[in-house]
């Protein structure tokens, strides 16, 4: 099989990688916003759940997450699955499991805010809703934005775990060819995939905190 | 250094004789504050009137910052009443703490502001928008009006041609500067200032000085925390020396400065020994 054959294959499931990738992004990112708010609630329960939930998340590998949100619902409840849950069910897994850990990074990101800052505001008359939006998640998204680089580039990485609930992406797609051709030159492309997209995101994540350094 | 004020709207009479006919803007009653069993402020009683300028001096520790976050309701008393305009903002008996109502509350609220020590300003937004994004979202005024006032405000602090730059890009003093405009451009009743100068080296605090002494002179009503004591002397109408929790000398200037407290003297003895250290 020729290079450009094996590329060409790859890229087919690159489509579903990226897809995997976005969808993931899209949810966790203002998840993990929901999810800090839990974990600061005054309400103990609530905020008790929320540190559980946030505990098991980074305390477990994410691919047995994965594998319990899609085997869970058959061996627990003798549920029948359709097909297009299989797909569900990772989006949902990478998802509550990348939200653990940006609320994680969006509390340090609070914590560095001087308490100035809401007094200003408070003796400026602004409501808590509007001195969170307008005043502290601007400077908390500066703050945090070198760490959550550093989580979307393993989330690209991470993408490769759907292969452990036979999900066909690259990964997988790569691993098959591998077996069939006995050659590692399908691992040595999905490598190189990964990171050219990773450059790019890195990149990209430069252009906006460069976007956002006008102020210190 | 006798300064001619004539605060309030227009009285000719006699200062004293003016005052006690003046509103009275703040009314602080028997003021009790803890932190845990550390009792702070032990009933502190302190009425400011309109037009008044009142400055509180002494050393630290001794409640100064406390009594000023206690008027501005960013801390809650343990006891005694805190009443603007005759509306009571807080009361607080036998550890029950009752607040105005909230219609009440937002009229009070607007009716002061607050310089802090060290700015506070917001680092994300320029110095136009520190200006007026309080005025635009918080009273809802008109655009065209805040930009106008915010102009001429930054033009009265001399700092005209930095409406663009951002908070990092000032000096101490213009920072401090910035703020001042910024609390003024809600149009206050009474501006509070906590140790406006405390964090700037000696040139920047002469220019934030001079900024107060021309609200001064424009009859706003002050309430101001200082170390500065030759300012406080010159500046305010009466002085508060506070000492361990309570008002230990209250009167004007030239009262509280010659006064025989031993407490006082070794306050200012002090200061006059840090100054010369300085020189
Ligand atoms: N948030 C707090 N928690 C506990 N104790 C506090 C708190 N704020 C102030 N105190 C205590 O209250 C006392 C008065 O403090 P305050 O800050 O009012 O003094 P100050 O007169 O402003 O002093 P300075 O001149 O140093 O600013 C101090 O003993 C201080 O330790
Ligand atoms: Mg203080």
């Amino acid at each position: 099989m020729s290079l450009t054959t094996i590329f060409m294959q790859l890229l087919s499931g690159f489509g579903q990688t990226c897809l995997i990738f976005f969808l993931v992004l899209l949810f966790s990112l203002p998840l993990g916003w929901l999810v800090y708010f839990g974990r600061a609630s005054r309400f103990k329960p609530l905020s008790i759940f929320v540190k559980v939930y946030i505990s098991i998340m980074r305390g477990t590998p994410l691919m047995l997450q994965l594998l319990m949100w899609y085997f869970g619902p058959f061996y627990l409840w003798k549920m029948n699955i359709g097909g297009g849950y299989k797909f569900f069910a990772i989006i949902l897994g990478c998802s509550v499991n990348y939200a653990a850990y940006f609320a994680e990074i969006y509390r340090s990101g609070i914590e560095a805010i001087p308490k100035g800052q809401y007094e200003a505001a408070q003796m400026l008359g602004y409501r808590k809703a509007e001195t969170f939006f307008h005043i502290i998640m601007p400077q908390v998204i500066k703050i945090v934005l070198p760490s959550v680089t550093n989580e979307v580039i393993t989330l690209v990485k991470d993408t490769s775990l759907v292969y452990s609930v036979s999900y066909i992406e690259m990964f997988a797609l790569a691993k098959q060819i591998a077996a069939a051709q006995t050659t590692i030159v399908p691992f040595l492309v999905a490598g190189a995939f990964y990171y050219v997209f990773n450059l790019l995101v890195a990149h990209g994540m430069g252009r906006i905190e460069k976007a956002l350094s006008y102020y210190r | 250094m006798t300064k001619e004020k004539n605060p309030g709207k227009g009285t000719t009479v006699g200062e004293n004789a003016g005052r006690s006919e003046r509103k009275a803007l703040l009314e602080i009653c028997h003021a009790r504050k803890c932190f845990g069993d550390n009792e702070v402020l032990h009933d502190v009683d302190v009425t400011v009137h309109e037009g008044e300028i009142v400055s509180i001096i002494g050393r630290s520790g001794s409640g100064k910052t406390t009594l000023l976050r206690c008027a501005t309701l960013l801390e809650t008393i343990d006891g005694g009443d805190i009443i603007y305009m005759g509306e009571t903002a807080v009361t607080a008996r036998f550890g029950a703490i009752h607040f105005a109502p909230k219609e009440t509350m937002r009229r009070i609220k607007d009716c002061y502001g607050m310089v802090f020590q060290n700015f506070n300003l917001f680092p994300h937004w320029n110095v136009l928008r520190n200006i007026t994004d309080a005025p635009l979202r918080v009273q809802k005024r008109e655009k065209e009006e805040v930009y106008a006032e915010a102009r001429e405000l930054l033009r009265k602090m001399g700092l005209a041609d930095k409406e663009k730059a951002y908070p990092c890009e000032l000096s101490g003093g213009q920072c401090q500067r910035v703020a001042i405009a910024r609390a003024l451009a809600m149009n206050p009743k009474i501006l509070f200032f906590d140790e406006p100068t405390s964090a700037l080296d000696p040139e920047l605090t002469a220019e934030v000085l001079k900024v107060i002494k021309s609200l001064a002179e424009e009859h706003m009503t002050m309430v101001i925390v200082t170390h500065e004591m030759q300012f406080a002397r010159d500046i305010s109408d009466r002085v508060i020396f506070m000492d361990q929790g309570v008002i230990a000398i209250e009167g004007s200037p030239e009262e509280v400065f010659s006064a025989g407290n031993p407490r006082m003297r070794e306050f200012l003895g002090r200061y006059s020994a840090e100054g010369a250290l300085q020189q």
